[in-house]
């Protein structure tokens, strides 16, 4: 068997593309929307059919090779996207292509070059040993001996599996399960690797694990992923960039950093002083939120330097010890959410359509 | 290939089960007894009931004992996973595969079909054999013929338990369903009784139902009932049905997944 080719042998229309696919979006997706109707019970009798939009137009593009966090509360339609992304869903409206083709139409030619894991649903076979869950994977997409082999080598060192290939997976815990997961994800060497919620229910042995894991293949592979995910220290550790969909639309789409300014971020000066004062006055862009003894919290614009404002208060009161901290990436989400909450709620007036049956 | 793969895998998978085998064998065996006893008594008032002799009564019952795990008589074969799968959600997870969703399920099933062939068919029909006077063929090309029987049998099987499976796309619980399926398959099929006996008009609809080609058009292969032109009819009134259900199956399925709505996240 031939090696494994960046481009596919068995589809020649978006193998053509050859060098320009670097500089080309893997995943591109443009104004898409999903919209479901649900009915609900208004009365005895009557029936109201409601639109509720999942997805209300987003776009985004995605090169080869980047890791994104895409994150949003439940029900924020991070799943939907995914599903749309993977051809699974239908989207109502706007353009989708994943590796220059059509998610939807060609689902199964898509499912070979695609890799997909849920941290609550399982693709290996329960009652058999993990190594024919693997052995299958590698007869269904067809993967050439050598490089299963070098992928199953380096998936069970990395991964911590070999004790685990000859176990029944029901007898897997969650961890080792989810491991195994991934590896049957990544043996087909994936072009785009879709996560979602990988580290959920995870100690926080297993999710460095696999954190570290999927740094590794991100970087060294050139793995494009696209990571869903309730745990923020998953996006801190791993995502140069982040999504925030609220109410089925992007609220955010940058880097981390400029998530900390987006969320109208404040960082935290905490001084100590000699004895207890009373709450620190005539800061200049500063307010004190909380004072506790000795020990007193300043906030301040996340955009402003803290080193005028230490010199301010070193000046004016006994300082003993400092410390500046960063904003929370948690709070400035949960911020983010609740904006982003309002505009969509606004908008989603319009789009709402109820009528009675 | 993948889909033999997956049979193999299905075919490990029911072997782990071997307490669950040893049990299914045992009431095979015992329910044989208990109805071979009954059609002794109905062939010694009635000889010659449905065309059968006592010898061939009993040999379809030994058959039907055999055949009620292989080819999912009673049950849903293991289909109620896919039913399950559809519910929860996880059928997400076997819509991601490179693979067609029936290919998967019917190799799945074959696997399935097979150990239960061996393992809670071959026993039961031995000890069939041991105590009763059974019509049992001597040339080997009528059990070849048999067993070409069985397995058109079991694809109409599947193809039948996979319709109702897909249909909880639609109705969220499919349990009723695969209730009135089971009971339409244990009737239908020949199980309670050869549908031969049936009395006429009766008789006759059921034979061209596609139960009929799940478990009477292989017991009469094998008791020799049908031979010749008419054992060619057999089989393909068999693959007719097959082919028709498999072919319905695959256009429910793609209407299934255009408006699929996955549960659950």
């Amino acid at each position: 068997m031939a090696p494994r080719a960046r481009a596919d042998e068995d589809d020649k229309g978006a193998g053509v593309v050859g060098d320009d696919a670097a500089a080309e979006p893997l995943i591109e997706v443009d104004g898409v929307e999903k919209v479901f109707s649900v009915r609900r019970k208004a009365g005895r009798l009557r029936r109201v059919r409601e639109e509720v939009r999942a997805v209300d137009g987003i776009s985004f593009r995605v090169p080869r090779g980047e890791m994104v966090g895409y994150i949003g509360p439940n029900g924020a339609g991070k799943s939907t996207t995914i599903k749309m992304l993977t051809g699974i869903l239908v989207p109502s409206g706007g353009r989708l292509r994943v590796a220059g083709i059509d998610p939807a139409r060609e689902r199964t030619r898509l499912a070979r070059r695609i890799g997909v894991v849920f941290g609550q649903r399982t693709t290996l076979w329960w009652d058999l040993p993990l190594k024919d869950s693997y052995e299958l994977v590698r007869r269904m997409y067809r993967i050439p001996d050598a490089v299963y082999r070098a992928n199953l080598e380096r998936c069970v060192e990395l991964l911590d599996l070999a004790p685990l290939l000859a176990v029944p997976v029901r007898q897997l815990s969650l961890g080792q399960r989810m491991r195994g997961d991934i590896a049957a994800a990544l043996l087909p060497d994936p072009e785009v690797l879709y996560l979602d919620e990988p580290t959920i229910g995870l100690d926080v042995l297993s999710k460095a694990k696999v954190r570290g894991f999927l740094h590794e293949v991100n970087a060294e592979r050139g793995t494009t992923v696209l990571l869903t995910t309730h745990d923020l220290t998953d996006i801190e550790q791993l995502c140069r960039r982040v999504m925030v969909i609220d109410h089925g639309r992007l609220v955010y789409d940058g880097g981390l950093d400029g998530l900390r300014t987006a969320g109208g971020g404040e960082r935290m000066l905490v001084v100590e002083l000699e004895r207890e004062l009373p709450p620190i006055e005539g800061v200049p862009g500063a307010r004190t939120v909380k004072v506790a003894g000795p020990r007193q919290w300043l906030a301040f614009p996340a955009s402003q330097s803290a080193a005028p404002l230490v010199a301010a208060v070193a000046a004016r009161y006994p300082l003993v010890d400092l410390s500046v901290r960063e904003p929370d990436i948690e709070s400035l989400i949960a911020e983010l959410y609740a904006g982003g909450g309002k505009r969509a709620d606004t908008a989603g007036d319009g789009g709402k359509i109820g009528r009675a049956l | 290939m993948w889909y033999a793969a997956v049979a193999a895998g299905s075919f490990r998978r029911y072997a782990t089960y071997q307490i669950a085998t040893v049990a299914g064998v045992f009431t095979n065996t015992v329910f044989g007894f208990i109805v071979a006893s009954t059609y002794i008594a109905l062939w010694h008032e009635r000889p010659h009931l449905g065309g059968y002799d006592q010898a061939q009564a009993l040999t379809f019952v030994w058959t039907a004992q055999a055949l009620l795990a292989t080819a999912a008589l009673m049950g849903s074969g293991g289909l109620d996973e896919l039913q399950e799968r559809i519910r929860s959600g996880d059928i997400a997870v076997d819509l991601y595969r490179p693979a067609d969703l029936q290919l998967w399920w019917l190799s799945a099933d074959l696997g399935r079909a097979a150990l239960q062939l061996l393992g809670r068919g071959v026993a039961p029909m031995a000890v069939g054999a041991l105590a009763f006077p059974l019509a049992l063929p001597g040339d080997p090309l009528t059990w070849a013929c048999f067993l070409l029987s069985v397995l058109l049998g079991v694809l109409v099987s599947f193809a039948l338990r996979y319709l109702v499976a897909l249909a909880s796309f639609w109705l969220l619980d499919g349990t009723g369903l695969s209730l009135i399926s089971g009971l339409a398959c244990m009737f239908f099929s020949g199980m309670l009784l050869p549908l031969r006996v049936f009395p006429g008009g009766l008789g006759e609809v059921a034979a061209l139902l596609p139960w009929a080609a799940v478990l009477q058009t292989p017991a009469d292969v094998l008791v020799g009932v049908l031979s010749g032109g008419a054992l060619v009819r057999g089989l393909v009134f068999q693959a007719a049905w097959a082919v028709a259900l498999l072919a319905l199956g695959r256009l429910v399925q793609s209407a299934a997944t255009r408006k699929v709505v996955v549960h659950g996240g």
